[in-house]
């Protein structure tokens, strides 16, 4: 009789010998411990893993992980994770990232990742500050934010990462919060069944320089006014009862919230996360007041098939060859005219 | 063909020494005539011919079928294109010419030439930005259509200089070269507009008349570049053979020339025509397979880089991976990410690209991953000259990181060089895990030579052992990976590729503790990492420096890169006017040969020659505490044989004074 030992990975073969050193009551531990909690869920060999980070309080991240990882430079991770699922399409490749590290230094290989849609999953760690630098404006923060760096309050209007991701052609965008663990989860399951670029901004807070930047959203009680949890093929309702819900504005095309009556509940707007066109998803994003967060969507904006980049590269090595054969190197560097010289 | 015989010195080739020194005399003898009316045909050593006209006009087309046409007929050859970073430059202005120069020769030379024998200007700008570089009695053909009193003032003319005797040091033809294309071209259906943009094909068949050029790769190239437009391949088929007729029948083409192969200039074998650029791509393949690992370039298209990523981009047979990136940045990110998993991961670029990607560089110091690094040097600083080209960034691959951060630094010679010297980079960078510098320049990328194409068992083995299990047992008898337990012997830490089980690691650009990896800010750690680093380059096993000193000499001349052509040329010149003078070239810059020091103390005096203001001279003088002389010029051109031969002479006249 032979007994089949199942080799599955658990969350505790995911950590590493190495000390976590983000501060005390940091979201950072949240997201790790999501990540390594659902991870073995995916049934990969721990060794086909890697996570790719730039640089800032989340991009330590690769430390913790038990698997192959990078911390790299500021704001390069999508590019060189880019080149790492490109030419090796067999692993599953992780982008750790905050808002400074995405959206300022980095924010042009984020936009032609997401174009290109390279089979990568970006976590974006979002808690609206900098944190490794200690505590200047981020291109999230709200304006007029006051920092070491801005005493009169900042004049830069922030970015939306969701709006952004959608304009760049994102094929899915979702927005989680570091302690909802059962949401983060689900998120990060999307994240990885996706084909292609998965962004997922994680709010999260950032106890020391910007403490409390989502609790509007965390408030057991406020929440329940502020937050809007999308499902796709639902009509999107919120609130006590869900009394609360979206409806398109015909005049000019917006969303805007509405408290469901008998007359309007027809009206709701199902959401659908495969809509080929990114309009409503875009107007999903923009519900949000970016100062107070009322009325903002967390779950998945947008997951629609696009051709994957790397799967793409690769069909067209293998066209090549189907097309001129398979390299010929003597062939090759004698190609064009030549002549022979004699002894 | 400069690149094969690099390793062995002038002096074999004694019927070389004199061969670039003036202007070929015509070794005037008629050939066996069979009948009076025959035209003359005279034997030349070698010929200088420089194509030149407007942006649109197609020089670099022109030029690159003479070299091929030159190359198969079995002349050694070497050639400059030069042209306007302008795409179009505004039509028939001086900035709008573009020019093509080849020298090709029954011998073996080594540059493309310091001044035309021919002219080929196919308007008046062209004659004006050219006649400068012409000595007296040079020929000039002239497009005589293009003379309109437009033309001429739009450059300056205040009368043209066919009808003044501003010309008459030079034996000039006037052609009108597209009338005779148009009137070539009647039958077909063209505009008399797409009739004259044959008149490229006009000239080239006139040239390829007068220097007995072979037809048959011309007449192949235009019917396969037109194939999906016969109408347009059988008109420049037509235009080139009326050039060639024209030529044959007018008697103001008296006299053909013929260049006799250059047969005893050539070590046996199979040869092409090669530029720079095409060299080093060809290289990077044949580094892949001799390696056994995918090649991966991330690049951005930068002048003059761009051809290598559009040439690795056309062999995806071979399991070439290119990635045109969003930035400099990006591209040599994607490069590393592809290192990291295990490819041969190459970065193209140019100098204004390098400063970009320092950063990167940098961080594949840290992680110690092999990544070849192209910079093929132009003009600078900043945008500087995009077309043209300079030494002027070799300080920028040995420094230009923040942090102690060593890069080795390799530098090909000749066109042809840049295959056998990427295969170099390849092996340092795959041996010691390491970025690697290549500096190629505009000259060398886009230049060409006779190459004599490498046969596989010439290559070398480039494989690699990937990591494939734990290197270390911990104190309870455990197994471990330490990525950075190094090989004693070259200082290399394992290459562990992702997918490897057992082996998962972290690395980063946080300095990390020697042997575990992890990170670590303890001090002492940091010196040892610091100095192990700059150990495993210091110790690159590199070739010594071989030096050419057939008469015991007192001066070296010391060159890198690119200057070995013109610097060859005017030690062969110097030496054939029975001067002493030694010359040594640098391949490698970082490390130097072993040698370096002990032949630097070997001569009284050391002059350096270089496209910058003395960035060699200034590491030699800093290392090895010798006076060495700079040589400089930095005009976007490569020296002259003439101009050095001149600078040399002055130095050992200085010398022996």
């Amino acid at each position: 009789m032979t007994t089949t030992v199942e080799l599955r990975l658990t969350a505790r073969d995911l950590k590493t010998d190495q000390e976590v050193r983000w501060c005390p009551g940091c979201g950072d531990y949240a997201i790790l411990a999501a990540v390594q909690g659902f991870l073995p869920e995916l049934g990969l060999a721990r060794e086909n893993i890697v996570f790719v980070s730039g640089i800032g309080c989340s991009s330590r991240f690769p430390y913790y992980m038990n698997t192959y990882g990078m911390h790299s430079i500021h704001g390069r991770a999508p590019a060189i994770a880019t080149g790492l699922a490109a030419s090796r399409r067999d692993l599953s490749v992780w982008v750790v990232t905050g808002d400074g590290d995405a959206l300022s230094i980095g924010g042009n290989h984020l936009i032609h990742a997401l174009r290109r849609n390279v089979n990568l999953k970006i976590l974006l760690f979002n808690n609206r500050i900098y944190g490794l630098t200690k505590g200047q404006y981020s291109p999230t923060s709200e304006t007029g934010k006051i920092t070491k760096s801005t005493p009169m309050g900042s004049l830069d209007a922030p970015f939306n990462p969701v709006s952004l991701a959608i304009g760049a052609e994102a094929s899915f965008v979702a927005r989680t919060i570091d302690s909802d663990r059962t949401h983060l989860t689900e998120v990060l399951r999307a994240a990885a069944a996706h084909p292609g670029t998965a962004l997922v901004e994680i709010y999260q807070n950032c106890n020391i320089f910007n403490d409390g930047a989502f609790d509007a959203l965390k408030d057991r009680h406020q929440a329940e006014n502020t937050l809007i949890r999308l499902h796709h093929g639902e009509p999107i309702r919120f609130g006590t009862d869900k009394t609360r819900g979206v409806v398109r504005d015909h005049t000019t095309g917006d969303l805007r919230v509405v408290t469901v009556t008998d007359d309007n509940e027809a009206d709701l707007v199902v959401h659908d996360a495969h809509a080929a066109s990114p309009t409503t998803a875009f107007a999903l994003s923009r519900l949000a007041d970016p100062d107070a967060l009322h009325h903002t969507p967390i779950g998945v904006f947008r997951a629609v098939e696009r051709p994957v980049y790397d799967t793409q590269m690769s069909d067209q090595l293998a066209e090549a060859v189907i097309r001129h054969g398979r390299g010929d190197l003597p062939g090759l560097l004698a190609s064009g005219d030549t002549w022979t010289v004699l002894p | 063909m400069a690149a094969s015989s690099a390793d062995t010195s002038a002096a074999d080739t004694p019927d070389a020494d004199t061969a670039e020194a003036d202007t070929p005399e015509a070794d005037t003898r008629d050939a066996d005539t069979p009948d009076a009316d025959a035209k003359d045909v005279r034997r030349l050593d070698r010929v200088v011919i420089r194509f030149a006209g407007d942006s649109g006009d197609g020089m670099q087309l022109t030029g690159d079928r003479f070299t091929s046409e030159t190359a198969s007929f079995g002349n050694d050859l070497s050639t400059l294109p030069n042209f306007p970073a302008e795409i179009r430059a505004p039509a028939g202005t001086l900035p709008g010419v573009s020019s093509f120069q080849l020298h090709f020769a029954d011998h073996d030379i080594l540059t493309p030439g310091d001044a035309p024998d021919v002219l080929v200007a196919m308007n008046p700008a062209a004659l004006k930005a050219n006649i400068g570089d012409l000595p007296r009695g040079a020929e000039i053909i002239v497009n005589t259509d293009e003379f309109t009193k437009r033309a001429l003032a739009k450059v300056g003319y205040a009368a043209s200089p066919l009808e003044d005797e501003s010309l008459e040091a030079y034996r000039v033809h006037p052609v009108p070269l597209t009338t005779l294309t148009v009137t070539a071209l009647k039958e077909f259906d063209l505009s008399r507009k797409e009739a004259e943009r044959s008149k490229n094909m006009f000239a080239l068949g006139l040239l390829s008349w007068m220097y007995h050029r072979p037809t048959e790769g011309t007449e192949k190239f235009l019917r396969s570049k037109f194939a999906k437009k016969p109408q347009i391949a059988e008109a420049n088929l037509a235009a080139f053979r009326a050039g060639w007729n024209f030529g044959e029948t007018t008697e103001d083409f008296a006299v053909s020339y013929e260049i006799a192969p250059a047969s005893s200039a050539f070590a046996p074998g199979l040869y092409r025509n090669i530029s720079g650029n095409l060299a080093l791509a060809y290289g990077l393949i044949a580094a892949s397979r001799q390696a056994d690992l995918p090649l991966f370039l991330g690049s951005y298209p930068i002048t003059p880089a761009s051809d290598i990523l559009h040439e690795l981009s056309r062999h995806k047979n071979f399991g070439v991976r290119t990635f045109q990136a969003e930035d400099e940045i990006a591209g040599i990110g994607a490069a590393l990410g592809a290192a990291f998993g295990g490819s041969l991961a190459v970065t193209t670029t140019s100098g204004p690209g390098v400063a970009l990607k320092s950063e990167t560089i940098g961080l594949a110091v840290s992680m110690e991953l092999p990544l070849v690094v192209v910079d093929i040097q132009r003009g600078g600083p900043s945008t500087g000259l995009p077309t043209k080209t300079e030494q002027a960034d070799l300080l920028q691959a040995m420094y230009g990181r923040n942090g102690e951060a060593p890069v080795p630094v390799i530098a090909p010679m000749t066109p042809g060089d840049c295959f056998d010297a990427v295969l170099e980079a390849a092996r340092i960078a795959l041996v010691y895990r390491t970025p690697v510098f290549v500096l190629s320049d505009g000259y060398l990328a886009n230049g060409s030579e006779p190459w004599r194409v490498r046969q596989l068992e010439e290559l070398p083995d480039l494989r690699v052992q990937f990591a494939t299990a734990p290197n270390h047992t911990t104190a309870d008898g455990g197994e471990e990976f330490w990525p950075y337990l190094r090989d004693p012997q070259t200082l290399a830490r394992p290459w562990a590729v992702p997918g490897t089980p057992g082996l998962e690691h972290r690395i980063g650009g946080i300095e990390k503790q020697d042997g575990t990896g992890n990170i670590s800010y303890a001090p002492a750690n940091h010196d040892l990492m610091v100095r192990t680093r700059q150990a495993k380059i210091d110790g690159i096993d590199v070739p010594d420096l071989s030096v050419d000193d057939p008469h015991d000499a007192r001066t070296l001349v010391l060159g890198w890169g690119s200057t070995y052509g013109p610097i060859t040329a005017a030690v062969r010149r110097l030496r054939a006017a029975g001067a002493s003078i030694a010359q040594a070239h640098l391949r490698h810059l970082n490390p130097f040969p072993r040698n370096l020091g002990t032949v630097l103390a070997g001569y009284d005096k050391v002059v350096v020659p270089e496209m910058n203001l003395g960035q060699l001279a200034t590491l030699i003088r800093a290392k090895y505490l010798v006076d060495a002389h700079s040589y400089n010029h930095v005009t976007g051109t490569p020296f002259t044989s003439g101009q050095l031969a001149d600078a040399l002479r002055e130095t050992l006249d200085d010398h022996h004074r």
